[in-house]
């Protein structure tokens, strides 16, 4: 090896590289050998017998050396503390930083945990306006995408290791010569994109090549049917008095739900049973967490919700609407009242179009919202903030129609997964394989990532710099918590790199943005002020307060900016959609997992789905009643079991899925959830349930009529955790009309059976001279969103325990989520949810029974689980009429994963084989702020202690405080007309106690 | 027994309780020689042998258990006891018809208990044996249950929880446990004496030596021995109520619908002797048949044996009328729906009607004096009530854990092979016990059998020296 060739190798690098020998750098044929061969040189003789026997020879001298070994004393190896602490870590505590989760495009805000440099838990950012400090399931989980094992590790060409300079190497020796040609044949695919400094880069990249295309594909949140509507709604909820959803689950799914949630919930919060209630009506195919929140329910197919739409927006007078069709007699009886309703709260009432509907309906929606006052006070209409093709189907059609034809020389494939997720008629795979070079930078070496010739391993968003923007359009920073675990890389050092700016930290590259757009130089012109509306004096104050708050206060359309104008409604002009005939099918993604990219997070697979408690699986809904015809008799089994697995047809394919009767799902109506069925997610997704992708055509991709559904006589296993969803005319969930409740406070307590006081007890009761912990939950806020249960597995290390387990009814869950349907199950009259973590009662059953006092009762009121002295009896558990202990059946933790080791609450025992558990009021969180409040001589003040559940809630509709406090929120609820204990006639003085749920029922309609 | 108001022959006449013309030395004789004999009854190999291999399914089942957890079993939450602890119950139930027999019935003088009290009392023992495997391995962590559930005195000052009943179970079952080996033991003695007496084998001369504790038939050793044998006899009869109280306190201190009941201690009080005579009469009619025993275990035995299942029997299905009466009467919801889930529309109601069908509807047979003296018949009814008690514990911890107050919790339970291969493993225990014991050791006590003699006027024991 000469100098020379050190410095040609040198020059072909960018940034710093960094090289162990100088046969690495030199990159020799020796060296790869070296570094590639599992066997090292001569390894090949083992084939040969004499060798072999050889080997073994040396295998056992060296098994029975091993043994000697044994008798030496090993060397002490000593550790160091630190000589200099850091600043600001103080072990033990952890540290909390702002930062964003971009989910679909848009960003979820977010403060993340710290304990010695691992994050380990998400909470929502308490000042962004898109979060107020809740997040949801999916924000909660993603800290465990972070420690994924399964993550993909190294940058591999055609299978091979390969290195960050090569991989630039081969993108610029590739690139020459499209550059030429002002970047034809050169094409990025991405997921929706809102980031600021990615659209900056992409800008710089298509100015100084203007053939170049970038699309856009997501299955999930990129994806219309019918068109894009022209511009995003933002909803004010809290102003709105009524609300009709057109097929919206605007309460239940994607980012925007969080926001929304908080909204609606504040407007269901009563303080007394005079407080007025907003009214939620939903037109919907199938039941949503929307609808199932909803005070009136109509259940119509998703194709005529465009005939809804259209009836109503022409009883309320809208000009331009054209003629309704026929309208089902239900649907008949809604719309005048509807009519007077909207009317009645001019100004006041918002209708929400579904983001699975054309984009007629979302034309007719905000026609509807001119006329009934809505647009700018309950609405407010912007241009979208996501800069990517809005249609995702359009745009990947382009692109597979370019790669068909051979007009694709290189593709740059970011974070989508399009070889899995491509709608079946486009068959991506075979037009893929036509670009001669491919490139895909995902988290997971997956599907497409097994396709492509180079795979580069992507940054997860804690590991990575970067921005985007929330839904309302507010500037999220993400910043990253921890150095790349895996060694990946972001889009955006992709983007530089290809922009011959690679090289500098993407640190630098966001901050190098921003700096620009605080003097103005950018292309989009930001209004850059602190949260009180004042401008800041340097750059250096603004990036530092951006950094600490975690977004740009002044860029909110929620508390601040002024929106971009969307372009105007008037005139309507609507592109009505095909009409359609037969079976319908409705794509759901599956509300977890997603399309597919979470597969591999035990936590999500294991979080029930909302309204069926189903985990691991994907089910197809279809009425009770289409169920029948399929030998399913009710929506109640006895126990987990097999389901009838139906063919579906559907334009010449077919799939196989099992049946689940939904309660509220339209007859003749069968909901197909994609995401299962991965061939590459690894050790947790891979080869779980059905892939129904290969339905979905790029023609229909949210509905569509004209399926077929067989029976196969075959059945499959689908596990959930509830299997009763009737509440036996018992009254765990309390529900009143608000119109009676107004008039006889007690209605509540007249729902439920004499309540024994403490009296009844043999044993004395205890006394509380210190803190009294005590938990509220308002059931009337509570939508049965699940981020409860997410952020307690988060929080408190629980396991995961696979399908097998749920089967026998063993999940860990320390808060569950009971769903009750009341009426007629194929149109319910009322679904309800209710939380239930343990009821920390005051004469606990389970105290009394515990033959080793492993649960007692704590001198604070909790009912402390004493791991290290449990048996395991199991006696606590018989005993809970609440049934919310948990016990280790079998070794669930995983003690043997480094990966996952590090995600863990180091505030929370991990709980070993044959323990019971079950909630602790999130204990070590009482531990830290006693300790804090003892620290700084204060007592601990009411809200300063947040149990995880509390604190993920977008409804906020559990409350902890201090029940000796008398002036705490939590002492305020439990004084409401609509508290109540549940099952309190068995005595057992729950602490945890519920407020009624408040129906506002329109008399009309009932 | 001798002043009988029938004439002989009469159908109604009680049968004798031995047979006719035996003397001190044949009783012995036979008796002796079913141990002291080179020649084991095949029947005794075949026995053993399903016995052993079962046994050995359940040394392998707790080895698999204590490597894997308690998660091989069907136990599930909502339904935290199953197999486990419906087997505990079973077992300890079994034993206790022993006692009554060996305790009871000689305070109460019943003479015919003298043929059937040894075994009756091994069987109790092996049943005891059986029965304290459970709660030790039903436990996530057996190796810190088997002594942690212990009063022992601990640098960490830490006591066992005295509220709660599964503690008093431990108390209850181990005094049952030592009470009933030490009785069983002190009536062996002076057999044990005759065996050394009798066989020849320098080793078992040695080994039944130790055992009689230099037993020499002096009066002052029979006085002593009928003292001890009467005050255990007291000390056991207060258990045979307490021990099945205490384990029912297990269910009725629990507020668990269908397990919070008052009637419960006498029910399972009455429910233990039923199965556990059901038990008896199960080993006694092919023990006797493999010995040739019929003169000292006789048809009255057997008939005597048969009333007092029918009787208790009877207090059992009092027992299941009060719970449903009660139910219902309570007037209180999960109660009611508890019964309904139990009887009725539940997916475990069919247990329900094979527990009546075995424990109340089968059973009734004994009614006729005719078929109590058929053996085929009462073995029968006594297999149906085995059968049917272990279902009555199925009932009341399953059917009842698995559908409680929130109807969002109701499951089902399923067993596993391995719920299945521990039952049926403590079954090979108890017969490779009870078999090894009829082996080894007189399955009917000789010297109480030969005051039983009537021809001659019943001797002195003390002369009776060897």
């Amino acid at each position: 090896m000469t100098l020379d060739d050190i410095r040609t190798k040198l020059n072909g690098l960018e940034g710093r590289a960094y090289w162990r020998s100088l046969e690495e750098l030199s990159g020799t044929p020796d060296f790869q050998q070296y570094l590639h061969q599992e066997f090292p040189a001569n390894a090949a003789e083992f084939t040969d017998p004499a060798g072999r026997r050889q080997f073994l020879k040396l295998m056992g001298a060296s098994l029975a050396l091993a043994g000697v070994s044994a008798c030496t004393r090993q060397p002490p190896e000593k550790l160091v503390p630190y000589v200099t602490q850091p600043e600001e870590i103080i072990p033990g505590r952890p540290l909390f930083y702002a930062t964003s989760m971009p989910i679909g495009g848009v960003g979820m805000p977010l403060l993340a945990e710290n304990h010695m440099g691992r994050p380990t838990k998400l909470e929502g950012n308490p000042e962004h306006p898109a979060s107020l400090g809740a997040t949801d399931v999916l924000a909660q989980a993603s800290v465990l995408n972070l420690y994924d094992p399964d993550r993909s590790r190294n940058i591999l060409n055609l299978g091979n290791e390969a290195t960050w300079p090569t991989l630039t190497a081969a993108l610029q020796t590739a690139l020459a010569p499209l550059r030429s040609a002002g970047g034809a044949g050169f094409r990025i695919l991405t997921e929706p994109i809102s980031s600021p400094t990615v659209i900056d880069q992409m800008e710089t990249l298509m100015t100084a090549s203007p053939q170049v295309k970038w699309h856009q594909w997501d299955p999930v949140y990129g994806t219309v049917q019918g068109g894009a509507p022209d511009a995003q709604a933002i909803y004010h909820l809290d102003k709105a008095d009524v609300v009709v959803s057109l097929d919206a689950d605007f309460l239940g799914f994607g980012p925007t739900a969080i926001r929304n949630t908080k909204d609606f919930s504040s407007r269901r919060r009563m303080g007394t049973p005079t407080d007025a209630l907003n009214r939620l009506y939903v037109v919907e195919p199938s039941l949503t967490l929307t609808g199932a929140n909803a005070d009136h329910r109509l259940t119509i197919k998703a194709r005529d919700v465009y005939g809804f739409a259209t009836a109503l927006a022409s009883a309320l007078g809208v000009a331009g609407v054209p003629a309704a069709p026929a309208v089902s007699d239900d649907a008949g009886r809604w719309i005048p009242v509807l009519v007077d309703d909207l009317r009645a709260h001019h100004g006041r009432a918002v209708v929400v179009a579904g983001d699975h509907q054309p984009a007629a309906v979302h034309a007719l929606a905000r026609a509807i919202n001119d006329a009934i006052g809505g647009t700018g006070t309950t609405v407010v209409y912007a241009a979208p903030v996501v800069a990517t093709p809005r249609d995702g189907i359009a745009s990947l059609r382009e692109l597979v129609t370019d790669m068909n034809a051979g007009a694709v020389q290189l593709l740059l494939i970011v974070g989508t997964n399009p070889v899995f997720t491509a709608p079946a008629d486009l068959d991506f795979l075979t037009a893929l394989k036509k670009v001669p070079l491919r490139i895909h930078l995902g988290q997971q070496d997956d599907e497409t990532g097994d396709e492509c010739q180079w795979h580069v391993p992507e940054a997860h968003y804690l590991e990575s710099w970067g921005d985007v923007r929330a839904f309302d359009g507010t500037v999220s920073l993400i910043q990253p918590l921890i150095e790349p675990l895996y060694g990946g890389h972001s889009f955006l050092e992709v983007l530089a790199s290809i922009n011959g700016v690679g090289g500098q930290s993407t640190q630098d590259l966001v901050k190098g943005y921003w700096t620009k757009a605080f003097n103005g130089q950018t292309k989009t012109k930001w209004t850059l002020q602190d949260r009180e509306g004042r401008p800041f004096p340097t750059v250096d104050a603004f990036w530092r307060q951006a950094l600490y708050d975690g977004f740009l206060a002044s860029t909110s359309l929620l508390t601040g900016a002024v929106p971009t104008p969307a372009a105007p409604a008037t005139p309507l002009s609507l592109t009505p959609p095909p009409a359609m005939t037969g079976l319908e099918i409705i794509f759901q993604p599956d509300p977890y997992i997603l399309d597919g990219r979470n597969a591999n997070n035990g936590w999500l697979q294991e979080t029930p789905k909302p309204l069926s408690k189903v985990t691991w699986d994907a089910i197809a809904y279809v009425s009770p009643r289409t169920a029948e015809r399929f030998g399913v008799m009710s929506f109640q089994r006895s126990g987990n079991g097999d389901l009838p697995l139906v063919e579906i047809q559907y334009r010449g394919r077919k799939a196989k899925m099992a049946i689940w009767p939904l309660p509220g799902t339209a007859d003749d109506v069968v909901v197909v959830h994609f995401g299962y069925g991965r061939t590459r997610a690894g050790r947790v997704g891979t080869k779980v349930g059905q892939n129904l992708f290969t339905l979905r055509t790029s023609a229909a991709p949210w509905f569509d009529g004209g399926v077929e559904l067989h029976e196969t006589g075959e059945k499959y296993l689908i596990v959930s955790t509830q299997n009763h969803f009737a509440m036996e005319g018992r009254a765990p969930v309390r529900v009143v009309e608000a119109e009676e409740f107004a008039k006889n406070a007690k209605a509540v307590a007249e729902l439920g059976a004499e309540r024994p006081g403490p009296e009844v007890s043999l044993y004395k009761p205890f006394e509380y001279n210190g803190h009294k912990w005590g938990m509220a939950i308002d059931l009337n806020a509570c939508t049965g969103c699940n981020a409860c249960i997410t952020a307690c597995v988060a929080e408190n290390n629980i396991s995961v325990v696979g399908k097998d387990q749920v089967e026998r009814t063993r999940e860990m869950h320390w808060i569950r989520i009971d769903t009750y349907y009341e009426g007629d199950p194929s149109k319910p009259d009322g679904v309800y949810h209710q939380p239930v973590p343990c009821q920390q009662c005051e004469d606990a059953p389970c105290e009394v029974v515990c033959p080793v006092g492993a649960t007692v009762h704590s001198d604070e009121g909790l009912n402390d689980m004493v791991y290290n002295r449990c048996v395991g009896t199991r006696y606590c558990s018989n005993n809970c009429p609440y049934k919310v202990r948990r016990f280790n059946f079998l070794l669930y933790s995983d003690f043997t994963t480094p990966e996952l080791m590090a995600q863990r609450n180091p505030d929370v025992t991990i709980r070993s084989r044959g323990v019971m558990e079950k909630c602790t009021y999130c204990v070590q969180r009482i531990n830290h702020a006693r300790i804090d409040s003892k620290v700084q001589n204060r007592p601990i003040k009411d809200g300063e202690i947040k149990t995880a559940c509390q604190q993920v809630c977008p409804a906020d509709a559990i409350v902890f405080g201090d029940l000796n406090d008398p002036a705490s929120r939590v002492v305020a609820l439990k004084a409401q007309e609509r508290n109540y204990g549940l099952l309190e006639e068995t005595g057992t003085r729950p602490r945890t106690s519920y407020l009624a749920k408040v129906r506002n029922r329109n008399p009309a309609l009932s | 027994m001798e002043g009988s108001q029938y004439p002989k022959g009469d159908f109604r006449a009680p049968l004798p309780i031995i047979g006719p013309g035996h003397s001190f030395r044949s009783i012995t004789n036979k008796l002796t020689s079913v141990v002291l004999t080179k020649n084991t009854p095949k029947a005794w190999f075949a026995v053993m042998a399903i016995g052993f291999v079962l046994l050995n399914g359940l040394m392998i089942a707790i080895t698999y258990l204590l490597f894997k957890g308690i998660g091989i079993w069907g136990t599930n939450i909502p339904v935290g006891w199953a197999f486990p602890i419906i087997n505990f119950v079973w077992w300890i139930g079994i034993g206790h018809a022993g006692t009554l027999i060996s305790a009871i019935l000689l305070l109460f003088k019943q003479d015919w208990r003298t043929s059937i009290n040894r075994f009756a009392e091994a069987m109790t023992l092996f049943a005891v044996v059986c029965a304290a495997i459970f709660p030790v391995i039903h436990t996530g962590r057996p190796w810190l249950a088997a002594y942690w559930l212990f009063p022992y005195p601990n640098a960490m000052t830490i006591w066992p929880n005295f509220r709660s009943p599964l503690i008093w179970d431990v108390f209850a079952v181990s005094t049952y446990g030592s009470v009933s080996a030490l009785f069983w033991f002190i009536g062996l003695i002076p057999d044990m004496a005759t065996f050394r007496d009798t066989a020849e084998h320098p080793l078992l001369k040695k080994m039944y030596g130790v055992l009689s504790l230099g037993w020499r038939g002096s009066a002052r050793h029979w006085e002593r021995y009928e003292h001890a044998y009467l005050l255990l006899a007291g000390l056991s009869t207060p258990l045979v109520l307490s021990v099945h109280t205490v384990v029912s306190f297990d269910f009725a201190v629990g507020i668990v619908p269908g397990w919070h009941a008052t009637i419960f201690p006498p029910y399972f009080v009455a429910g233990a002797i039923y199965d556990g005579f059901a038990m008896v009469l199960t080993l006694a009619i092919p023990l006797r048949a493999m010995y040739g025993l019929r003169d000292f275990i006789t048809d009255r035995h057997i008939e005597n044996m048969a009333k007092v299942m029918l009787a208790t029997g009877l207090v059992v299905v009092y027992g299941y009328s009060c719970e449903a009466f009660f139910g219902w009467y309570s007037g209180n919801e999960f109660e009611r729906f508890m019964l309904k889930n139990r009887m009725y529309f539940g997916p475990m109601a069919w247990s329900y009607w094979v527990l009546i069908l075995c424990n109340f509807l089968v059973p009734q047979i004994m009614w006729s004096k005719r078929l109590r003296r058929k053996t085929w018949a009462v073995f029968t009814a006594a297999m149906f009530v085995n059968v049917g008690m272990w279902l009555e514990r199925f009932v009341i911890i399953v059917t009842s854990l698995h559908r409680d107050f929130l109807p969002s919790s109701w499951e089902m339970y399923y067993p596993t092979k391995w719920d299945f291969i521990t039952l049926f493993g403590t079954v090979g225990l108890f017969l490779t016990l009870m078999f090894l014991f009829v082996r080894v050791l007189p399955l009917i006590s000789i010297f109480e059998m030969r005051t039983l003699v009537t021809d001659k006027p019943a001797a002195a024991p003390q002369v009776e020296g060897h």
